[in-house]
């Protein structure tokens, strides 16, 4: 009753989402994408994945009891973090450098900076970056996956279709969209990707605007160069290379993207112009990390040009000029 | 006796120049991607250190006080111009690896710094033993930084193999990032030992604060706005 009557201050309702459930929710949502790619890539995409959630899980608790803060590995933030990286990383990287990815994203990026919520960089972006300058030939040793047909090329798409070399056979519309290319782990099964926005939308996890201005632009800035549909180059742009998984479940991270709508649209409009720019006159061949990282860099600066105007808000009239 | 060791250890630990007052940033980020390369600009630069603070401490009753930077600034480009030529004639090789930056000891600001907050004050002996010990300060902490760097970065200390046959080294330790990676590092683990050690829990805040202020180099200046 006492609880009833007393005056305090909002907010006070609360929607029963925990980090927990938001996080179980998006492991659900990468389920398919870990199924695709173990039926694609074999056993050893399964074991990366162990390996990847193990090191994160123990490394989140180990440092947490070392810094005597509270324990909170059940709260799934760190397995996410686990999955996401390894869906990131070649299947077949020796594990050792994986476990190095896992520890970079939780202490250095994660724990360091204050636990979940505090980080100021996608965990797991920064684990898969700091691998790939630090090994870039085991991070570029792709394997074929299963159902591959004969002849073709165990490079990536991207370099080929942007470079314009018209030697090797490329993988067809359909087995793109099903995943039977080169490419990292979890990236590669549009399909399943698809499968998992879907879910992660139903369950209203993730926030619409970020994923489309990223896709959006991009595709735009791409529109815009060459003949973009010769030999269907951007439809491969799209679906290959990490574009989808990144607009998926990596620009979608709360703490390091901004907290309003115009916010996570120029947000996106960041990755989608980062990105564009690397993939066609940068040196390297993928650009998506870099730009989802650079953007989360900026998000507290859009944060402060961005504001949410405060309920009941009104702009203050102007003073008339009183003779 | 005990001032003087005092004088000499100071640029050491309590204000290292590079882990505690931030200074010489520059040649700490650019050159530590070897120890052989960092030992060389640390005994450059603490040649230079002793050298101007000695002639600058000579000079501190005849410069007058509107000319004194570029006064200062012609004393430490001639000690850097002599270690230049002698490097370029005796260490070619460790010329070559420090290329620009050796030129730049010039604007390094701990030699600057020092001879503006105690070559300037101070008796020639003094200042000599002052540059001595940031210099050695100065020696340590980019070595500390390069055997870091170079380890995780090339699996060697001072190009002497360790761990290069097992294991390849991670580029990152090498570039830019890493360099700013493991200095943020360092400093951490320094001021938490440095903390710890100095964690009494009698001392109330203001006594720290005191404490504190003692060992700041901007401590005059900052006396003179309190009081004025």
């Amino acid at each position: 009753m006492s609880k009833l009557l007393a005056v305090s201050s909002g907010p006070h309702i609360h929607s029963g989402r925990t980090v927990r459930s938001i996080m179980g929710d998006v492991l659900i949502a990468l389920a398919p994408v870990v199924v695709a790619s173990v039926l694609l890539f074999g056993l050893r995409a399964l074991i990366l994945y162990v390996v990847c959630v193990g090191v994160c899980v123990a490394c989140e608790w180990v440092t947490q009891k070392l810094f005597h803060k509270p324990i909170s590995v059940s709260d799934l933030s760190a397995a996410v973090t686990g999955v996401i990286l390894a869906c990131n990383l070649p299947v077949n990287i020796p594990l050792w450098m994986a476990a190095i990815g896992c520890i970079v994203a939780i202490f250095f990026t994660k724990q360091l900076f204050g636990g979940i919520g505090s980080n100021i960089a996608n965990p797991a972006i920064v684990g898969r970056i700091v691998l790939m300058i630090s090994f870039p030939s085991a991070m570029s040793n792709f394997i074929l996956p299963n159902f591959a047909p004969d002849g073709m090329a165990s490079a990536t798409v991207l370099p080929q279709i942007i470079g314009g070399s018209e030697e090797a056979v490329m993988p067809g519309m359909l087995q793109m969209f099903f995943g039977i290319r080169t490419g990292c782990a979890g990236e590669t099964c549009i399909f399943a990707i698809l499968l998992g926005f879907a879910y992660l939308v139903y369950k209203r996890v993730i926030h619409l605007e970020t994923p489309i201005a990223f896709v959006a632009t991009y595709l735009l800035f791409s529109l815009m160069v060459g003949n973009p549909f010769a030999n269907g180059r951007i439809f491969y742009e799209l679906m290959g290379g990490g574009l989808l998984f990144g607009a998926v479940f990596m620009v979608t991270d709360y703490p390091t993207t901004p907290g309003t709508r115009l916010g996570r649209v120029i947000f996106g409009f960041g990755c989608g112009l980062i990105t564009f720019l690397i993939r066609f006159y940068g040196s390297l061949p993928e650009g998506v990390s870099f730009g989802i990282l650079l953007m989360n860099m900026l998000t507290p600066l859009i944060n402060r040009l961005v504001l949410d105007k405060p309920f009941g808000w009104a702009k203050p009239e102007k003073k008339e000029g009183k003779a | 006796m005990k001032k003087k060791w005092q004088i000499l250890t100071n640029g050491i630990i309590k204000e290292n120049p590079t882990l505690v007052l931030l200074l010489g940033m520059c040649p700490t980020l650019a050159i530590t991607t070897g120890v052989i390369s960092a030992l060389g600009m640390g005994l450059a630069t603490t040649f230079v250190l002793v050298g101007s603070n000695t002639v600058i401490s000579l000079l501190r009753k005849f410069v007058q006080k509107t000319v004194r930077i570029p006064a200062y600034i012609v004393v430490i480009a001639g000690f850097v111009t002599m270690v230049e030529m002698l490097m370029k004639s005796y260490l070619p090789s460790l010329y070559g690896a420090l290329g620009i930056y050796l030129p730049l000891i010039v604007v390094n600001c701990i030699i600057l710094g020092r001879a503006e907050l105690f070559a300037s004050q101070n008796t020639v002996g003094d200042s000599a033993l002052d540059g001595l010990g940031m210099g050695a300060g100065f020696t340590l902490a980019l070595c500390l930084i390069a055997a870091v760097r170079e380890f995780f970065g090339t699996g060697c200390i001072a190009e002497i193999a360790i761990t290069e046959e097992w294991m390849p080294g991670m580029t990152f330790f090498i570039l830019p990032a890493g360099g700013f990676f493991t200095l943020g590092m360092i400093i951490a683990i320094v001021r938490y030992i440095t903390e710890k050690r100095n964690r009494d829990p009698q001392k109330n805040c203001r006594e720290r604060e005191e404490e504190f202020c003692e060992s700041c180099p901007n401590r005059a200046i900052c006396q003179n706005e309190k009081e004025g």
